[in-house]
């Protein structure tokens, strides 16, 4: 199969395209912000999905390793003068390292027992980048020193823009080629019945270990790459309701599905942008959009369209 | 030993509250298989309905039996227009539409009383009772009665009632439930009106010691998740125990160790249980069947 016939490379193709040509459509930075974001929450909700919607592995702590790859990176780079780039390098080293640790005892975990240890995983950091208040700055949040690499220094949102762009199209390249490696179909195989796929010489752990691994990593790298964006952190970043609004993402966009991750991502980073037109009602539409656009389409928004549009086409 | 009686009081208080709460999943999560996130907002509404009936001037003997009707309805409602519509969908779906329900109900409950902290007076007095040198509050007696009861009334409903014991059965079985007759749809509704009744409950009985508020149920909500897990999930007397272990241990950590890391308290208990012991203290230990 050559590289222009694979579904999967049309599909890398048209993203760098929507990518690259989006900005023509932006009137002002405002949108360069919010598409960053889209960005960033998509990458996190890639690696998610990958957890979630291929291994069948449900995490509700994501944003605890998204907010300590913010305040680790941070921490480093601003008050211990590590490089920008190596901070961020370091602390995706280090939230892999403490993913790995916890990983075995929590991937042993079942369901709702899975849903509560990751839950409290992630709350847990949340607590702790909370209260460390002179190592984090407690809640009142810490400024973070602008990225700079060798002496150059991505400066305003349309740089930083094409360096998420970037990220971007290398995450879902990362993440397509996952799935149709061995290493995809072990997952698939495990979450379609893990004795069987035990069975059939999966080491199981195994591989939802390293798929849990390079989620957290993904959801560091994110974070800190926020974190050298906005110059400034909080801990809101860590706390529960960021873990769920990522696991909202990418079951709005659809499970098991890249490019639904994506779309979860953007679709749950522009509404609360549309709803503040209702002000004091925007968290009541948002938790209705939420309750309805699940229980009309309960395999997400992707995988639903996708089912209409080929069942007309046939 | 003073001390050590007054952290176990507000040990104690707070943990039946994490009690009530925890039992409203395990009930939930027996009828269903769902764990519902908005269990937490059943707290609010109860504790918010009280302040907002008390102050249109009711007595407290009307206040309480209709903030508790008035949340049971919502749990009704949130069960016919939510939960059923997508009866055969995945967990993860359910699990994000009642995280969608726990929002839309936080927002309307800011929309419809505003976002600032409510006191309710307490039931009867606030003068405490000295007992070994700690002091103990009257509304602790109360939560702390008002719980026995509800316990009380929950396993004489399981035990000696028709329906209680059909709820059991289809918690056991929901096929076999079926094949004699028993309705799941009404089983699926009981649930939600029951673990309405008793968040409701909680909030009615912790607003005089605690303010509440609209976001006052997410930490509620989380903890009692926590209890309901501790005591394995679907063990309705196991979340009791898992709600008063959570809070006697949060207590005496905020007490003797450190008042910063309380929260933190409930999460990491639970996270070295499941490390040990991966279906809760009082959960089954299961086979799989292949």
């Amino acid at each position: 199969m050559s590289f222009w016939n694979s579904s999967r490379s049309g599909g890398l193709v048209a993203l760098a395209l929507v990518i690259a040509l989006l900005p023509l459509t932006f009137p002002n930075t405002y949108f360069f912000n919010v598409a960053i974001l889209i960005g960033l929450n998509a990458i996190v909700c890639i690696g998610l999905n990958l957890l979630i919607g291929y291994a069948g592995q449900i995490s509700l702590g994501h944003a605890g390793f998204f907010g300590l790859g913010a305040y680790v990176a941070a921490i480093l780079s601003s008050n211990h003068g590590v490089p920008p780039l190596a901070a961020l390098l370091l602390a995706a080293l280090l939230v892999g390292v403490l993913a790995f640790a916890v990983a075995r005892p929590i991937m042993r975990l079942k369901g709702h027992y899975l849903a509560m240890g990751t839950l409290g995983l992630g709350i847990i950091i949340a607590i702790v980048l909370n209260q460390e208040v002179g190592l984090t700055g407690g809640p009142d949040g810490m400024p973070v020193d602008s990225f700079s690499l060798l002496g150059w220094q991505p400066y305003g949102d349309r740089i930083w823009y094409w360096i998420v762009g970037v990220l971007l199209l290398a995450t879902v390249w990362l993440a397509l080629n996952l799935i149709d490696s061995p290493v995809g179909r072990a997952l698939r195989a495990l979450h379609g019945s893990e004795v069987a796929a035990a069975a059939a010489g999966i080491n199981v752990v195994r591989f939802k270990v390293l798929v849990f691994v390079t989620s957290a990593i993904l959801a560091s790298l994110a974070g800190s790459i926020f974190a050298f964006y906005t110059g400034f952190i909080t801990p809101g970043e860590a706390n529960f309701f960021h873990s769920l609004e990522l696991v909202a993402m990418v079951v709005l966009g659809g499970l098991a599905s890249i490019y639904g991750a994506l779309i979860g991502a953007a679709i749950l980073t522009i509404l609360p942008q549309l709803l503040t037109v209702f002000h004091d009602y925007e968290m009541m539409m948002l938790g209705l959009i939420m309750m309805l656009v699940m229980i009309f389409m309960r395999k997400g928004l992707v995988p639903t369209l996708a089912n209409l549009l080929w069942r007309r086409g046939s | 030993m003073a001390d050590f009686l007054q952290f176990l009081f507000s040990g104690i208080t707070v943990g039946a509250t994490y009690a009530l709460v925890g039992l409203g999943f395990a009930i939930i999560y027996n009828a269903s298989h769902v764990i519902n996130f908005a269990q937490g907002e059943f707290v609010m509404l109860g504790g918010m309905s009280a302040v907002f009936l008390m102050h249109l001037g009711l007595p407290l003997p009307a206040v309480i039996p209709l903030a508790v009707v008035a949340t049971m309805a919502v749990g009704v409602a949130l069960e016919k227009l939510a939960i059923e519509p997508a009866r055969n969908a995945s967990v993860v779906t359910l699990i994000i539409i009642t995280i969608g329900a726990s929002i839309f109900l936080r927002g309307s409950a800011e929309v419809i009383w505003g976002r600032s902290f409510h006191s309710m007076a307490p039931f009867t007095g606030s003068e405490p009772i000295d007992i070994g040198g700690a002091a103990l509050l009257p509304q602790s007696l109360w939560v702390l009665g008002g719980t026995i009861v509800a316990v009380v009334a929950l396993k004489w409903f399981f035990g000696r009632t028709r329906t209680g014991k059909a709820m059991q059965a289809s918690a056991f079985n929901p096929y076999a439930a079926r094949l004699v007759g028993i309705d799941q749809r009404f089983i699926l509704m009981l649930s939600f009106a029951l673990s309405g009744l008793f968040g409701a409950v909680a909030g009615i009985l912790i607003a005089p010691i605690s303010l509440t508020y609209s976001g006052v149920g997410v930490m509620l909500g989380l903890k009692g998740f926590c209890a309901a897990i501790l005591g394995g999930m679907g063990n309705p007397f196991g979340a009791i125990m898992g709600g008063l272990l959570l809070g006697i241990s949060e207590a005496m950590t905020a007490g003797y160790i450190s008042s910063a890391y309380k929260d933190a308290v409930a999460f990491l208990i639970i996270l070295l249980v499941l490390f040990f012991l991966p279906s809760g203290l009082f959960g089954k230990r299961r086979t799989e069947r292949v």
